[in-house]
């Protein structure tokens, strides 16, 4: 089952070790002429409810929820138009207009469709429509909930514009809009300071990396002259191995900005002050991903630089401990989940940068995981439905009764994201272990090691949650420690059906993709002509990395289940060990970043602002004084005497006469 | 007896008559027809009918003008130009593109003039020119509501001459162009109804340094004459290309014929009359000077340097120069601590004259070029400004002290706005024509080997923003004076004016390339 089988075509190809096949398109034609409309149809419905503002309250989640459904079935309309199509004709271009024509500068708004992007355009629109329609009903009595479809239709455009985009330029508009889309909706409840702060970070820290992402642009307009897709990663772009680097690690810089990778991680927590359906659309299923979009898309400036992926695997393999270790710590919900992501995209970055050997199933696992953390994240949204808002998952436990359809998908989305036999997870999180060993070396073995870790760590932290959720003692019915005088105890209940239905196709996809995906290898070929693959070389057998692998899994299901289930789960946190405490903290993060970048940031204002006045103002106001000192004296040569105007005019013309015989003899 | 009549019949048959080509001369026919015209309006035209009749004719004619170049565009194109009536006029790129513009700004200077309805008592001429200031007879004619129709045929002459001004294609021919064009602008100096003494100086400081800087041009003549034996600017040029040893003369000769020039445009150290003359003439004629005697005599003298002189551009270079750089300089310095909005204008077209002169020095096609198309920006940037102060009035005529100025933004937003559009454009701010028409020059001067200019006139054009950022602040961001001036609502003729001079200076600074393109193809001059 793990032989993994490889067209012979695409083996030799890549026996070499070399690139992928590089990147080749035709001119749109047929059905894929309409692919501009999957981009168009949430545009245009942002800007409707946008611009039409109030009135549009009464239908604006209808409109914003059927545009979205409209954009999924044109994408499966493109969808079946490409399995139609033989393997040459499945990257199409579409030109739409020129943007920017100057000189040698040419930038143009077109659209590039090929299997990648399909992947990303169907996970996109699908789980994107499921979580317009869960959240017709989460923000049922929230007053701005017209705003809220505003944004998140606003979100679809620019996500499908970052995959769709031909050229990086655009690609680069669709990846700022993402990011605003994610700052408004992070903000959302902005009466909340604390949502306020949270967007501002995520808005500041995802800048850090755009500035990569622009960069990385100037670099490959001065180095190739154009940043189109067809020219750029046609495998021909010719460059010394330097500038491919600098190009790659500026991407990964952009890449860890946007999927929450260290060290620009310390967003993505904060963000869950966001609604539960943006954490669970934008924060968990799609746009964090888009780092690994951005890598895989690039493979071929990656494949080029050996040093450049080794750095993605290194980011890759820190955030998926480091993600992990925070999730074993966390008491709310969202913010478990939240680590849990980072260290699942840490996964996919970690894929990534295996090269071929690792794109396909960093796409796969990507999938998988935009099923099955999508599915968790709204199951998390029911059960704070359900509890009055509360995230604290020590106020939580036996819900499993009160709330039997949550339980269940929010079940199937666990064992899937742990990895359990046969589940999605399972297939797509084996293959990047086996790919990281695959890599070879003595970085095969770290790197599959801490993959393999990080598997057990997952199956801790996801046991912890599941059982502290909807096992044991019903902690809710308690009064809290220091509860206000109106406390009144929560009523759980099961979610309405606009809510349950989207877990139950997601606890579907959660179930059932890993196992597809992987039957007659057909996610691998189908991506194989824009990736490339290659098996790499195992120095274990497939069987043996997937007994590891669930062993790893068991072994921290079963301490999990000894400390959560077995044991009383205290309603207030007790102390810890220091490794609890820091994971509590997020390791730290915030303090090394305000210790490293933000204190000595305002140092440097402050003596910036300090020179400003006293040296570049004092210099300026010096010169402006002394030129309006210079203006004043000269003025009153101007006396008003005819007779010394044509003094001055005498002078003068003496002056340029001899200035003129001046300039014959020198 | 009658071989002495046989004698003259014989000298008549030597010399024969010239051969006029009326048709390529007829811009400036037309225009000195209609300001013949005019005289005979003022004489025998009934009073209550003159003004019409006179804005009838002026306006006509001047339409009827520009008509008669759009028709000479063909065949000069054809051509690459002619020159006529025996050597003395060249009818080239240039010549066109330069009466075509001072044609479009004498229709809009007329305009301003014939405004009525700001001055109460008339319009802003003196209702008797003849009357001493202050005297009883100024007061009567006053009171008896006179206002004067003479402005329309002296600014009709004064027109005329400025559009044979860029066309002269030999010294003699220039030299009558620039006193057709001169005095009759003397005169409408001192023409103002208000603050008469300060005009009438105003005219006399004009006259007597007109015809001191006249004496110098004729000496020039005089000395290039006397080097070439030819007045005419193809014949200088031919003789300059000869031998180069006792050539005295001519860098003399050279230097005056310039000095006379610069002394039109208002370049340093020529340029002391400028403030008093612009301040003391009434506020149209002064947007008249400032922007259509500066076009001809940009004109004139890039014909003078390029057609005559272009082999010399090592000897004239460096004094242009040092010229050009004062002028920058000092324009741009001294306007900064000016008080009078009209005096602030009149520096800044001489930090403007620096501008123009960075394209002129550049001496190649894209010199050219590039100065056309400033001319064409500022002179509409200029009249519009002049406009606007027309507007801006209290009791005592034009406010035009620059305290009054404050916090007119808020009171009239939008004459302030159309002010800081015309602002802007002086201080070349990208979006206006003043940004093109800068970029234009300093391209020019870059490619052409004047680097050092171009960064004095960049560092002038900073100091230049202060003031004219200075008014717009002044305008829109300090209290209203209770007191202030108010802004009278003009006629449709002063609107058309302004709407025509911010029309042209923002469609020059968003689409300045049809109008750059036409400059480069007018650029041209026929040897």
């Amino acid at each position: 089952m793990t032989q993994t089988l490889v067209s012979a075509a695409s083996g030799a190809l890549l026996a070499t070790g070399e690139g992928g096949p590089g990147l080749h398109s035709v001119p749109a034609t047929g059905v894929f002429d309409a692919t501009w409309l999957v981009i168009a149809l949430p545009l245009l419905g942002a800007a409707v409810l946008l611009l039409g503002g109030r009135r549009t309250n009464r239908f604006g989640h209808w409109l914003g929820t059927l545009l979205a459904v409209g954009s999924f079935f044109v994408g499966l309309a493109l969808f079946s138009a490409m399995l139609d199509a033989s393997d040459a004709d499945r990257s199409v271009n579409q030109h739409l207009w020129d943007w920017v024509s100057v000189g040698s500068f040419q930038a143009e708004v077109g659209l590039h469709l090929d299997q990648l992007s399909m992947v990303f355009v169907l996970l996109i629109t699908g789980v994107g429509s499921l979580i317009h329609i869960y959240s017709i009903g989460y923000m049922e009595h929230d007053e701005n909930r017209r705003r809220f479809f505003a944004y998140l239709n606003l979100f679809l455009a620019s996500m499908l514009l970052l995959v769709l985009a031909n050229n990086y330029l655009l690609l680069y508009v669709g990846w700022e809009g993402v990011g605003l889309a994610s700052y408004l909706l992070i903000g959302f409840w902005q009466h909340k300071p604390s949502a306020a702060t949270a967007a501002k970070k995520a808005f500041l820290m995802n800048r850090v990396g755009d500035l990569g992402l622009a960069v990385a642009i100037f670099l490959m307009f001065t180095t190739f002259g154009t940043f189109s897709f067809d020219q750029v990663l046609s495998g021909n772009a010719q460059a010394s191995g330097g500038t491919f680097t600098g190009i790659d690690l500026m991407l990964l810089l952009a890449a860890c900005g946007k999927s929450a990778q260290f060290p620009l991680q310390a967003w993505l927590g904060d963000a869950m002050e966001g609604p539960t359906p943006v954490s669970a659309l934008i924060h968990a299923a799609t746009m964090v991903t888009a780092g690994v979009y951005l890598i895989t898309r690039s493979a071929e400036l990656f494949n080029a630089s050996p040093d450049a992926q080794l750095v993605v695997t290194i980011v890759g393999a820190i955030t998926v401990l480091f993600g992990a270790i925070v999730g074993c710590a966390k008491d709310d919900i969202k913010k478990a989940l939240a680590a849990s992501t980072m260290s699942q995209i840490g996964y996919m970055i970690l894929a990534a940068g295996l090269g071929p050997i690792g794109y396909a199933f960093a796409i796969m696992h990507l999938v998988t995981h935009g099923f099955f953390k999508a599915g968790l994240f709204l199951g998390a949204g029911s059960v704070m439905h359900g509890m009055n808002d509360e995230v604290d998952m020590r106020r939580y436990g036996g819900l499993r009764k009160y709330m039997p359809i949550t339980f269940v998908t929010f079940g199937l989305g666990y064992l899937a994201i742990i990895g359990f036999p046969l589940l999605s997870g399972y297939f797509s999180k084996d293959k990047i272990i086996e790919a990281a060993f695959a890599k070879g070396g003595t970085s095969g073995y770290v790197l599959g090691s801490v993959t393999l870790v990080a598997a057990g760590l997952t199956a801790y932290y996801m046991t912890r949650v599941m059982l502290m959720t909807f096992f044991g003692r019903e902690r809710w019915k308690e009064a809290p420690v220091g509860a206000p005088a109106d406390w009144h105890e929560p009523h759980p209940h099961e979610s309405p059906k606009s809510m349950t239905l989207p877990m139950i196709v997601l606890a579907f996809g959660s179930v059932f993709a890993g196992g597809l995906f992987v039957l007659h290898d057909s996610f691998v070929n189908w991506l194989t002509p824009v990736t490339g693959f290659s098996e790499g070389d195992s120095p274990f057998s497939e069987y043996a990395v997937t007994g590891m692998a669930v062993a790893m899994v068991a072994l921290g299901a079963l301490v999990a289940y000894v400390q959560y289930a077995r044991r009383e789960v205290p309603a207030v946190a007790p102390q810890g060990s220091f490794i609890t405490v820091a994971a509590r903290k997020d390791l730290y993060q915030d303090a090394v970043n305000e210790g490293l970048v933000m204190r000595p940031g305002q140092y440097l204002t402050r003596m910036l602002v300090w020179l400003d006045l006293r040296g570049i103002d004092g210099f300026v106001g010096g010169l402006a004084a002394f030129i309006g000192g210079t203006s004043s004296r000269v003025r009153k040569v101007q006396t008003g005497f005819a007779r010394s105007y044509a003094l001055s005019m005498f002078g003068g013309t003496a002056l340029v006469v001899a200035a003129t015989l001046m300039a014959r003899m020198a | 007896m009658s071989s002495g009549l046989q004698l003259a019949a014989d000298a008549a048959d030597k010399v024969p008559a010239p051969s006029i080509e009326y048709g390529k001369l007829s811009p400036m026919l037309i225009v000195f027809g209609i300001a013949v015209a005019g005289v005979l309006v003022e004489a025998f035209v009934p009073r209550k009918a003159r003004y019409v009749t006179h804005l009838v004719v002026a306006l006509g004619g001047m339409a009827a003008a520009f008509g008669a170049v759009l028709a000479l565009i063909p065949g000069v194109k054809d051509s690459g130009g002619e020159i006529a009536a025996v050597g003395a006029v060249a009818v080239d790129g240039p010549t066109l593109f330069l009466q075509g513009t001072l044609l479009l700004l004498g229709i809009v200077s007329v305009l301003l003039m014939a405004e009525r309805k700001l001055e109460p008592g008339g319009d802003a001429f003196a209702p008797q020119a003849a009357a001493a200031p202050g005297s009883a007879q100024e007061k009567e004619a006053a009171a008896a509501g006179l206002r004067q129709t003479e402005v329309y045929p002296l600014a009709m002459f004064a027109l005329g001459g400025m559009l044979l001004f860029p066309a002269a294609n030999d010294l003699l021919t220039l030299f009558v162009a620039l006193e057709v064009m001169s005095l009759p602008l003397y005169l409408l100096c001192g023409l103002a109804r208000r603050r008469r003494l300060l005009s009438q100086e105003a005219a006399l400081k004009y006259f007597l340094l007109g015809a001191f800087s006249s004496a110098f041009f004729l000496f020039g003549v005089a000395l290039l004459y006397g080097y070439s034996g030819s007045v005419r600017l193809d014949r200088i040029a031919v003789a300059t290309g000869g031998a180069m040893d006792n050539d005295a003369l001519l860098l003399i000769g050279l230097a005056m014929v310039a000095v006379g020039l610069l002394f039109k445009v208002g370049a340093v150290p020529f340029h002391s009359w400028t403030p008093d003359v612009y301040q003391g003439a009434p506020t149209p004629i002064t947007g008249f000077m400032a922007s259509a005697t500066k076009v001809a005599a940009f004109g004139a003298l890039l014909r003078f340097f390029y057609v005559a002189l272009p082999g010399m551009k090592w000897d004239w270079r460096p004094m242009m120069t040092g010229v050009a750089i004062v002028t920058m300089v000092v324009g741009a310095v001294i306007a900064i601590t000016q008080t009078d909005v009209k005096r602030m204008l009149a520096y800044s077209s001489i930090a403007h004259a620096g501008f123009i002169l960075t394209g002129m020095i550049a001496a190649n096609e894209a010199g050219a070029s590039s100065t056309l198309f400033y001319l064409v920006a500022y002179g509409f940037v200029t009249l519009g400004a002049f406009a606007v102060v027309t507007l801006v009035r209290d009791a005592g005529g034009e406010a035009t002290h620059l305290s009054r100025w404050a916090g007119l933004g808020r009171r009239s937003p939008l004459v302030a706005g159309v002010f800081a559009v015309f602002l802007l454009a002086f201080a070349g701010i990208p979006l206006t024509s003043g940004f093109s028409g800068k970029f234009a020059v300093f391209q020019a001067a870059a490619d052409g080997g004047a680097g050092s200019l171009v960064i004095v006139g960049v560092l002038c054009s900073a100091i230049a923003a202060f003031f004219y950022v200075r008014v717009i602040v002044l305008m829109f961001f300090s209290e209203p004076r209770a007191d202030g001036p108010t802004v009278v609502v003009p006629s449709v003729m002063t609107t058309a004016a302004i709407a025509l001079g911010v029309t042209v200076t923002v469609v020059l600074g968003i689409v300045p390339q049809p109008v750059l393109d036409l400059a480069d193809k007018a650029a041209l001059f026929v040897h």
